[in-house]
């Protein structure tokens, strides 16, 4: 996975190559210290929009809104934004409702797209293929076509601001069905066939045998439909109204006009909104960098 | 079952049994398939095909949410959705954006990857640093830029201000306001593209840069002979899947500009979403979420034939 190049391969098998790889270890030193360079001002500045809204939250609202701009405030860093926000706000609540309701899509994502995927891999059903094509053609579809009936739908199922109304459209990934589809289609057969031979059926087989195998794209898929819901604004934003209702990226919109100028409060309220998916970035990198890498190419 | 039947049977009658099986498992198997698939398919059908149909049948009618005047008026709303100018302004927008956000998008993310791809140290301190916004809620970037965009109070007009470029009103000058949009993206979004560029490269046999070494070809030559060319397929599907992610923006835009000034950032999703939910027209809402969709189509067949035949 880690990017190697042919430098670092090559110290690996050093030996008949090692005159080789000095000459080339040599001359590929100073281009190497310029790429460096350019991807380190890059990263700086990327980091600069994360960078200014800590040190914007920091500061007290008079502070914030003072020109001409410091960088660090005359009266000191204080965390009282930070404080007024979570005092204040629905925060806390913004976040039970993104926690619970991406986990519940996460959850039932993977249950209904496992299953689904398992019987197109592996079992020679009547209409197959038909079905195969019907969930393939259903990638055209952009979720934003379906908005208006959707919350029609909504409507006379009375879910307008329910869990359920938030979470039930968002589980259908036909992407991810195709992406475990191709996966279990690697699994060797005879894995099963010996389990069939021994009387199992195929429920038994799939928990026991195909799931095992399958954890790391299911962790993959797991990881790209969380973020993916955690983050979802427009659909959440239309079948929510009720303030303890919405998610924290809706929440976070309510806020900016509520909050209107108080600069530190809103700059800490994103921070606050941000925080749970980078610690969890921070603690999974390695996992989810992989899962974007297996299952990003399929599209969202 | 089979088994102990095997151990206590003559070789006729397991051969019987196995047949019998057979066919008992093939038919239980296909009961199988539709009892796995079918949890799928009620969510499918009730979530997607109903709605992708009754959103077809509502675009034929005079729909609103204040619930007057349901009946089918035919063509009505697409006839009016041709002829609506403002339409077909937010069209133009949606593919303005499209345009001048999908090259940054795709050439950024590859010069990131590649320079990244050359044996950096402290690979995961990059990965960090360009993937991390990704992981942001579409709301916490708009909070982030609309704050350093500010023209009085913003962190960016105060840097140029410092290297003599006069302030620049960046989310209310009309001729500004949509390239601001497409930087918050190119911040937000591009570390995913980074991220699939990376892996791509991370694939590339490593025999082939020695081979090119050995011929002395250079760090230049080897990206364009070797890297490129084998990442080719990568490029394809990014280009692919940008250009539909691109088309169907919003949130940024309906978050920062509100799409404004005067209509100038407004993109076709919000046409949709204010049309329905501002308007209160369904209806002819509905009519132009369909057309949006034909766009889409097209826009995805050409893409299929486009890259078919260049890589045949």
């Amino acid at each position: 996975m880690t990017a190697s190049t042919l430098t670092r391969t090559s110290t690996r098998n050093s030996g008949g190559h090692s005159a080789v790889v000095k000459r080339r270890k040599k001359r590929f030193q100073p281009s190497r210290f310029v790429a460096t360079l350019i991807v380190a001002v890059l990263a700086i500045t990327w980091l600069v929009p994360f960078a200014w809204a800590t040190i914007t939250a920091l500061k007290s609202e008079t502070e914030a809104a003072a020109t001409p701009i410091t960088l660090v405030p005359k009266s000191g860093f204080t965390f009282d934004a930070f404080a007024k926000v979570l005092q204040q706000g629905n925060i806390p609540q913004w976040t039970l409702n993104s926690l619970f309701t991406a986990a519940a899509i996460t959850i039932i994502t993977l249950a209904i797209s496992t299953l689904a995927a398992y019987a197109l891999s592996r079992i020679d059903f009547k209409g197959r293929k038909l079905m195969m094509t019907i969930i393939v053609a259903s990638l055209i579809v952009p979720p934003p076509v379906l908005i208006i009936p959707l919350f029609y739908q909504m409507v006379s199922f009375h879910m307008i601001d329910t869990y359920w109304g938030i979470i039930l459209p968002q589980v259908i990934a036909p992407a991810m069905v195709f992406v475990l589809k191709k996966f279990f289609d690697q699994i060797p057969r005879e894995l099963e066939d010996a389990a069939l031979v021994d009387g199992a059926g195929r429920i038994r087989i799939f928990w026991q045998v195909v799931l095992p195998l399958s954890r790391p794209i299911l962790a993959a898929v797991a990881i790209f439909v969380f973020i993916g819901a955690w983050n979802n604004f427009l659909w959440p934003f239309i079948v929510t109204n009720e303030s303890s209702m919405l998610t924290l990226p809706v929440g976070l919109q309510t806020i900016k006009s509520a909050y209107g100028i108080q600069y530190a409060q809103n700059m800490a309220s994103a921070l606050l909104a941000a925080l749970p998916l980078i610690v969890v970035f921070l603690f999974f990198q390695r996992q989810i960098i992989k899962g974007i890498s297996t299952t990003g190419l399929a599209g969202t | 079952m089979s088994t102990s039947t095997v151990s206590s049977s003559s070789e006729v009658t397991v051969q019987h049994v196995h047949e019998n099986n057979h066919a008992v498992r093939l038919r239980r198997d296909r009961r199988h398939g539709w009892s796995f698939m079918a949890p799928f398919l009620v969510f499918f059908g009730v979530f997607l095909v109903w709605p992708l149909i009754y959103g077809l049948y509502m675009s034929f009618t005079g729909k609103s949410l204040t619930g007057a005047n349901s009946s089918f008026i035919g063509f009505d709303n697409y006839i009016e959705a041709l002829g609506d100018a403002d339409m077909w302004h937010s069209m133009g927008n949606t593919f303005y954006f499209t345009l001048i956000s999908t090259v940054p998008l795709v050439l950024v993310a590859l010069a990131m990857a590649a320079l990244v791809n050359m044996g950096l140290p402290a690979q995961w301190l990059w990965r960090l640093s360009f993937f991390a916004p990704y992981l942001l809620a579409s709301t916490v970037v708009s909070l982030f830029f609309v704050w350093m965009y500010n023209p009085q109070l913003g962190l960016i007009n105060e840097l140029l201000g410092k290297i003599g470029i006069p302030p620049i009103d960046w989310l209310n000058n009309p001729d500004v306001a949509m390239w601001s949009i497409v930087i918050a993206t190119l911040w937000w979004t591009v570390g995913f593209n980074f991220l699939l560029y990376l892996a791509a490269m991370g694939n590339i046999p490593q025999a082939h840069f020695e081979a090119a070494q050995l011929d002395g070809a250079g760090g230049w030559r080897q990206f364009f002979s070797i890297t490129l060319p084998q990442i080719k397929a990568t490029t394809i599907m990014i280009v692919i899947l940008q250009v539909l992610a691109s088309l169907k923006i919003f949130d940024q835009v309906y978050q920062m500009t509100a799409g404004g000034p005067a209509g100038s950032t407004r993109t076709v999703v919000q046409y949709i979403f204010e049309s329905g939910f501002t308007g209160y027209r369904l209806g002819y809402s509905a009519a132009i979420s369909y057309i949006f969709f034909a766009i889409i189509v097209i826009v995805s067949i050409s893409q299929f034939f486009l890259t078919r035949k260049r890589s045949s």
